[in-house]
């Protein structure tokens, strides 16, 4: 396991994000440089089935680093399919699907298991392992992936929950003693235990009073850009589109059309036209013109 | 450039003495994966009574939040032992990102220590107690409230549900019926063997018969089939209702005026009711037949001989005290599945927790409940 996380990066599109280090024009999502820079995750051709009924039919999407990809679509296009898929908990009927530039079918056993540790993912209400305290849940990860000595581990554990903004006492409370919100930031502090390169969010913030969500918002936002992280999150929250999101994929007719949101609003498709143009979405494009669209104001 | 390359590949860490300053070089990858092999080193870093230190991270290639951290730590470190500490030639992204991990340097609380042992046995013990009572006394009344029910139903028998009766009748005695008959044969079997063995020692081996007959007629079929049905049907009792409560499907019918009691306790509990006496009279009859089987290939005892041995072994006094016993096992059963299903709290976990402890309860009350029986019997000489 000793190349777990410290795999040489071969034909690594993120060596030159890396961990943020060496690219300090992150924040920016990159507008100008974005063409020049290989993408962090590539699908092509992906075609989803289960039995007759065909999700996702030659999809091609395809991530840069550093920025924040939000998915939508409406219910049933398989937003939380895709991102199952490019974990790997889902098999594609087809296509290709490749990760800092290599293809996750070709991959060995170990070096999925090394790729694994590259990225985080954090699932719908936290999924925490119910048995273990939030310390041990971050735990989890680094005992598996990393020879860590204990003590690093301690200190690396403080300096997780206090970065995504947990109490210092939550650390030793089970996932059931914890509200939603709670369980949330802990999943957050879970997937991001091993330094993700990037990380997978499902639904973040449902189920979120809006003022947690614009919280948890903000917290993504401010990790992503100091720890340059590159973020793939599937939504319904129009306010965490306009607040953080960089470029904005939609699930249509099986496939996805990519743009940022101003891009997107010129589609003609009927859907996304209600989506951004209905009542929510002007509500809250209003809301992100007023506050400046991204929360830089919290650190 | 491939001396770079290699450089880059894996970390090392240079100290280096020049003059009053000391120099600490951190060259290559400082990410998670590399730390381990640093980290000791670091802690113990002899600071050979230098005034300065310098943290120089011009050969530095990606820091992750956990490099930075170690970064950040060794500085402060340094620091607290009264050293001018600088840092030379970080990155901005780096920089950025130790400002970040310093600032969230909040420690936490050490994870509270456990009781001493012998208190913890205590505490245990009493809350085990508490809880056991408590539950003692809330399925009694739930015995009684079940009873009322029932003699409400019964007493306007057309408001009976029969659609979900008759689906529970099927799904804890009909589809019972491979599992309880292979059960009762193969325990008819082992009888009929052991038995076989002992009283030939005696020549009494037709006895065999007898011993069979009255073991399975009086207890064996009545007490494997409960026991069955309870790891059955009481279970998935506790698991439908339990999983409804978690989906507030339970709270749900009562604000449509519904009674939980009436709709999901009565049908399963009348179904077991019906359903168990029949079911143990297969179990007696499959018993029997296992019984006989072992006789004809072991003892070379016919099936007409067997049967003629039978008739003088039993009446039919010992199949009814067998059955009579089968509609009690099966309120008791019904009961504690019901009863633990509803005591489900609303989580996943709770409705595994449930149904463990409603096939416990339910196996212990029923040998309890068949042990009174059986001294019963005996003292009114049944």
């Amino acid at each position: 396991m000793t190349d777990a996380t410290g795999m040489p990066p071969p034909d690594n599109g993120g060596q030159t994000n890396g961990q943020g280090a060496g690219n300090p024009g992150t924040n920016g999502a990159g507008d100008a440089g974005r063409a020049e820079v290989p993408p962090i995750l590539t699908i092509t051709g992906l075609r989803t089935q289960f039995g007759t009924s065909v999700i996702h039919d030659n999809l091609d999407f395809s991530v840069q680093p550093g920025e924040v990809m939000g998915v939508v679509g409406g219910s049933g296009t398989g937003k939380s399919v895709l991102i199952r898929t490019i974990i790997g908990l889902n098999k594609p009927t087809a296509g290709r699907i490749a990760v800092f530039g290599r293809d996750l079918a070709s991959l060995s056993a170990a070096e999925t298991t090394a790729m694994q540790s590259r990225w985080g993912v954090l699932f719908q209400d936290g999924a925490l392992f119910s048995s273990l305290t939030v310390a041990q849940n971050i735990e989890v990860p680094m005992k598996e992936h990393s020879d860590l000595p204990p003590e690093l581990r301690q200190e690396l554990i403080d300096v997780k929950v206090s970065m995504v903004g947990l109490p210092p006492d939550a650390a030793h409370k089970y996932p059931a003693e914890l509200s939603g919100g709670m369980r949330k930031r802990a999943g957050l502090a879970r997937a991001l235990a091993l330094d993700a390169d990037i990380l997978f969010l499902d639904e973040p913030t449902a189920g979120l009073d809006p003022i947690g969500a614009a919280n948890f918002d903000i917290l993504i936002g401010d990790l992503q850009r100091a720890l340059g992280l590159t973020v793939v999150m599937v939504t319904h929250d129009l306010d965490s589109l306009y607040a953080i999101c960089d470029r904005v994929s939609v699930l249509v007719d099986k496939r996805v059309k990519v743009g940022t949101i101003e891009e997107l609003m010129h589609e003609p498709d009927p859907w996304i036209q209600e989506y951004f143009g209905g009542p929510r979405g002007r509500a809250a494009a209003g809301s992100a013109e007023r506050s400046g669209t991204a929360p830089q104001s919290a650190g | 450039m491939s001396a770079a390359e290699e450089l880059l590949a894996a970390s090392s860490l240079e100290v280096v003495r020049d003059g009053p300053r000391l120099i600490l070089r951190f060259i290559g990858d400082w990410t998670t994966g590399e730390l381990a092999k640093h980290d000791p080193a670091l802690r113990s870093l002899d600071s050979q009574g230098a005034q300065q230190a310098v943290l120089d991270l011009t050969h530095c290639g990606t820091v992750d939040s956990a490099g930075a951290w170690v970064l950040d730590r060794t500085a402060g470190d340094l620091k607290e032992r009264g050293l001018v500490v600088e840092v030379a030639g970080a990155a901005p992204a780096v920089e950025t990102l130790m400002g970040t991990v310093a600032a969230r340097r909040v420690k936490c609380p050490p994870a509270p220590k456990a009781d001493n042992p012998l208190v913890a046995v205590a505490v245990r013990l009493g809350r085990e107690t508490l809880r056991i009572s408590r539950e003692a006394a809330d399925l009694l009344s739930f015995l009684g409230l079940t009873v009322t029910v029932m003699a409400r139903t019964l007493a306007r028998p057309w408001r009976i549900r029969l659609t979900p009766l008759i689906s529970q009748m099927e799904q804890t005695g009909f589809n019972a019926l491979p599992i309880v008959g292979l059960i009762s044969f193969l325990v008819g079997v082992v009888l009929a063997y052991q038995g076989a063995d002992q009283l030939a020692q005696f020549g009494a081996q037709i006895f065999t018969v007898n011993l069979v007959a009255v073991g399975i007629l009086r207890e064996m079929g009545i007490l494997l089939t409960s026991i069955i049905v309870a790891g059955r049907s009481g279970s998935a009792f506790t698991a439908q209702i339990g999983t409804m409560k978690v989906n507030e499907e339970i709270d749900a019918m009562r604000t449509l005026g519904l009674d939980p009691m009436e709709v999901l306790v009565m049908p399963r509990v009348i179904a077991l009711v019906l359903v168990l006496p029949l079911l143990t009279f297969y179990a007696d009859i499959m018993g029997l037949l296992g019984g006989a089987v072992m006789a004809t290939i072991v003892l070379d005892i016919t099936f007409f001989q067997f049967a003629r041995q039978l008739a003088d072994a039993v009446t039919v006094e010992t199949l009814a005290v067998g059955i009579i016993k089968a509609p009690f096992f099966a309120f008791i059963i019904g009961m504690i599945g019901c009863y633990e299903g509803l005591q489900v709290t609303r989580s996943a976990e709770s409705v595994g927790q449930q149904t463990t402890r409603a096939v416990v309860e339910a196996i212990f009350l029923v040998i309890v409940l068949d042990a009174l029986l059986s001294i019963f019997f005996s003292v009114i000489g049944f």
